[in-house]
């Protein structure tokens, strides 16, 4: 309870600031409209109210962007090319694809990693240096390059998504297979565990905090990576296309309804897998 | 018999050699045409003897240099690669891997120092895998569309430096370097103000950390519309991505002073900005160093994608946008080349500066960064 | 003059289920020169009472003053240099800029904290350590140096709380016949919190035995050792009664707790 005072405080605080930019920043248009009709002297509260509710404004106001949200989702047929859930099933499909691909490799890339000198010693700086590197920017190229060859839809976007996702996996399992202390070694050399057993009974126990904290990074960016996919295939459909045909358009609440439901998509995304990591830490165990 | 290699590696040898042999037997026909790979096959085949009379692994390491020089020699310009010359690359490759095995097995069971020869590894498997990307690509035809040969890309990066510069400037300079100054700064300054108030911190650290999770690159469609086409669009984007990581990062490294390093501090009547400036402050650097990494890629990643939503004419997201449109994939890669030795120098740059400022810390004192 | 002076003192921390009553009616006097050992069970309140001294922890009933100030004015005027369970050195400075650390933060001259510095490192025996930073030292040094820390801007008054509790036998012994050799040579008050009685009885001037639940004083033992002492004094009769009266005065704090339990 403690926490959630000063959260909603703090949001409050920023609604009421984006109210006032959007009164700010919609103001010069609405001016030129207000001159055009000929209206003077427009009270603020009335002109408050048009700067609210313009048709492309320069920053929408909160409640525009919900009702747009609304509009687009619950009040649409599923089916429908406006439709924003639509849209956000074709995102999240990539996701999940690409997410649960990546994590998959990621975790048999650092079983390979911590079991094998060479591969640890080949493999690893160069995962580490990659992620130095904007690997965002090549997926419109693998898009329309996969596109070539006939392979379209889901699976390009998926790849995107799993070639993003399998970074912090491999480097946080990586981290996490190690984590077992010298002494908990020992303990199971005494009892001549094999190799399997040691995996098993230590290993991937001890990793276990820290594949989840690798998979709350990995699905949201498998999330963005997605998005920025599809920003190359404009015909494909899902949210990224509509950020780029809002932008097109100019049709600010529509990019701004795109955001928030890839925000939110992004923030179920996230609390599913801490759920999950409760649940296994639970089952752990663990306290808390 | 002595036992120096390992099974695995023993197989790894057998495997190499044996497909030299064969491919020496398959080139017979066409003997002549690629001494270099004639060579490769005949002393591939050779190697087979190690099961009398071992052999040092810096020769495993020299044949396959010299079946990847062989091959790329003899690479057909525009028709299939022969069998044999698919068996070459299986075979040298197979040297390569026996080659890496036996190094690190040597570095860890001390005959070889670390420093040094454990370089060789990660740069032979880089090798490796250009040289298998080039045979590949070239060797079966792949579409350029979908994957050019490094050579070609080679090629186009000398040949476009004019423009990749341009790009570089427009995207990197302008756009990145200011965005991620004022996204950092923004981040630390905010963090020192919201950390004297429990209430502000309390209700700001739920929140950074949700928006660290979030997708902030799509507001760069509304950057772009507030801010035009130009770099400054781009740096607000950059602004937007790199401010939550520093806040979250610097607020939970403002924390990192113990307890008893706190009470020491007030036990001399230190202020507010003593405590700051001499206690928490260092104590949050690997907080802020680590901010300061991760802001790094995402920079980078923030201004070349909030280039595909509008520019002028110029800028590496612009390029590859319609590089792809355009099918010249090679310029594309060639600026991913760029991108990559940007986006690492610009991470090695911060790392090294790490090191400097936060020797003491017992993950830089490890060695390991 | 008392340096520090307890009357009726008690404190009292809020908790969940009920509040914990740390000290209770702690009545004593601390002249200047002494050195006074606070010893007990975990629990007792010894480090409680040393950190209320050091205006760390503030008294819910009674008074207290250090120097015939409030702890805070005592605290702000820089009466005293404490000493923690860990040497709490900063690990991004060297040995001599911790040491000078307290020394910039009261805004001393240059030249005054380098020889400041160069003579407290004298007095702990660090010389030719200065310029190493705190791990690449032993414990032991460690714990010199935070020593060195707490002297080097002279106050009259030293609160060391467990200060060797993390070092070998070995190494403690030797520290505290340095201790002991530093407080006869500067003269200091020394309040010492520790749960080893062979360390009370070796070091102390008089030993403040305290029981837990509520925490409170239960036996004050002035010593009859003489004050140079070697570290074979231990094995004297002499040593032994007081030990044994240090003990016989936990047990009773100890028998009180359990009927309690």
């Amino acid at each position: 309870m403690t926490r959630i005072l000063p959260v909603l405080t703090i949001l409050l605080a920023l609604l009421l600031f984006w109210y006032a930019m959007a009164v700010h920043m919609n103001a010069p248009w609405q001016n030129t409209l207000n001159n055009r009709a000929g209206l003077e002297n427009v009270p603020f509260m009335d002109f408050a109210q048009q700067a609210w509710a313009q048709d492309k404004p320069v920053l929408p106001a909160p409640h525009q962007v919900v009702s747009e949200i609304w509009n687009a989702t619950i009040a649409l047929d599923i089916t429908s090319r406006r439709s924003l859930a639509y849209h956000g099933w074709i995102t999240l499909s990539a996701t999940l694809l690409g997410f649960a691909f990546g994590t998959m490799l990621g975790i048999v890339l650092a079983v390979a990693i911590i079991h094998n000198d060479a591969s640890d010693r080949s493999l690893m700086p160069w995962i580490i240096a990659s992620q130095t590197i904007p690997i965002l920017a090549v997926a419109p190229m693998v898009v329309v390059g996969l596109g070539a060859v006939g392979l379209t839809g889901l699976v390009p976007k998926a790849l995107i998504s799993m070639y993003l996702s399998f970074f912090p996996v491999v480097v946080g399992m990586v981290k996490g297979l190690r984590s077992p202390e010298a002494i908990q070694l020992d303990l199971l050399r005494t009892y001549d565990a094999s190799p399997v057993q040691v995996f098993w009974k230590l290993r991937w126990p001890a990793a276990m905090p820290f594949l989840f904290a690798s998979m709350k990074v990995g699905i949201a960016i498998s999330l963005i990576g997605a998005v920025v996919a599809e920003l190359s295939n404009a015909s494909g459909g899902g949210l990224g296309v509509r950020l780029l045909t809002g932008s097109y358009n100019g049709q600010t609440i529509q990019i701004w309804a795109a955001l928030f439901i890839a925000a939110g998509l992004a923030a179920v995304l996230v609390a599913i897998v801490g759920g999950a990591e409760k649940w296994v830490n639970g089952r752990m165990g663990a306290r808390a | 018999m002595r036992r120096d290699l390992s099974f695995f590696q023993l197989y790894l040898g057998l495997v190499a050699g044996g497909l030299a042999l064969l491919g020496l037997l398959m080139s017979l026909p066409t003997f002549g045409n690629a001494p270099l790979l004639a060579l490769f096959f005949a002393l591939g085949g050779a190697s087979l003897m190690r099961l009398l009379a071992p052999f040092s692994l810096w020769l495993d390491g020299l044949l396959a240099v010299l079946g990847a020089m062989g091959l790329l020699l003899a690479l057909p310009v525009g028709q299939a690669m022969p069998l044999h010359h698919w068996l070459a690359l299986i075979a040298a490759w197979a040297f390569a891997w026996l080659f890496v095995e036996r190094l690190s097995a040597a570095i860890r069971a001390g005959s070889l120092p670390e420093t040094g020869t454990g370089l060789v590894i990660p740069v032979t498997f880089g090798l490796a895998l250009l040289v298998i990307w080039e045979v590949v690509t070239r060797g079966a035809n792949v579409p350029p569309v979908l994957l050019p040969p490094p050579s070609a890309i080679g090629a186009r990066l000398m040949a476009e430096t004019n423009i990749l510069w341009a790009d570089f400037v427009q995207t990197f300079i302008k756009s990145v370097l200011p965005g991620y100054a004022i996204g950092c700064l923004a981040g630390l300054a905010v963090a020192i103000l919201v950390d004297r108030s429990p209430f502000l911190k309390a209700g700001i650290m739920p929140i950074g950390n949700f928006m660290s999770a979030l997708p902030i690159i799509g507001i760069a469609p509304i950057m772009v519309m507030w801010f035009g086409f130009d770099w400054q669009s781009k740096a607000a984007v950059v602004v937007a991505m790199t401010f939550f990581p520093m806040l979250v990062n610097t607020v939970a490294g403002l924390n990192a002073a113990s307890a008893i390093e706190r009470d020491l501090m007030r036990t001399y009547a230190a202020n507010y900005w003593q405590t700051l400036m001499k206690l928490r402050l260092p104590a949050a650097g690997p907080f802020i160093f680590n901010a300061l990494k991760i802001n790094s890629t995402l920079a980078l990643i923030g201004a070349i994608v909030a280039e595909f939503f509008g520019t002028p004419v110029v800028g590496m997201g612009f390029r590859i946008s319609t590089g792809v449109g355009r099918l010249a994939i090679d310029l594309v890669w060639a600026e991913i080349a760029v991108a990559a030795v940007a986006g690492s120098a610009f991470y090695g740059v911060i790392a090294l500066i790490e090191r400097g400022v936060t020797f003491w810390h017992p993950s830089v004192r490890g060695g390991r960064a | 003059m008392s340096v520090v002076q307890a009357m009726d003192l008690g404190l009292t921390f809020p908790a969940g289920d009920g509040d914990v009553v740390a000290l209770k009616d702690v009545n004593l006097t601390i002249g200047k020169g002494e050195f006074v050992s606070f010893i007990g069970p975990s629990g007792c309140g010894k480090t409680t009472f040393l950190r209320a001294i050091a205006d760390l922890e503030k008294p819910t009933s009674g008074t207290l003053s250090v120097n015939g100030q409030t702890p805070e004015e005592a605290r702000r005027a820089r009466a005293y240099g404490y000493v923690f369970q860990a040497a709490a050195l900063y690990p991004w400075r060297t040995i001599e800029k911790n040491v000078a650390l307290p020394l910039e933060i009261m805004g001393y001259g240059q030249a005054q904290q380098h020889e400041r510095v160069r003579a407290t490192l004298e007095l702990v025996n660090l010389t030719g350590f200065e310029k190493k930073y705190p791990w690449q030292l032993s414990g032991g040094m460690q714990q010199r140096a935070s020593i060195a820390r707490a002297l080097s801007f002279d106050a009259d008054l030293l609160l060391m709380d467990e200060p060797f509790g993390a070092l070998d036998e070995i190494v403690r012994d030797h520290l505290n016949s340095e201790l002991l050799k530093l407080w006869d040579r500067t003269g200091k008050t020394i309040c010492f919190v520790t749960h080893s009685i062979p360390e009370a009885v070796y070091l102390s001037t008089r030993i403040v035995v305290m029981s837990p639940r509520p925490g409170r004083v239960t036996d004050v033992i002035e010593s009859t050792l003489p004050r140079e002492r070697p570290l074979d004094i231990r094995e004297t009769p002499e040593f032994l009664e007081i030990a044994a009266r240090v003990r016989d005065g936990l047990r009773a704090g100890h028998s009180y707790e359990e009927e309690h339990v």
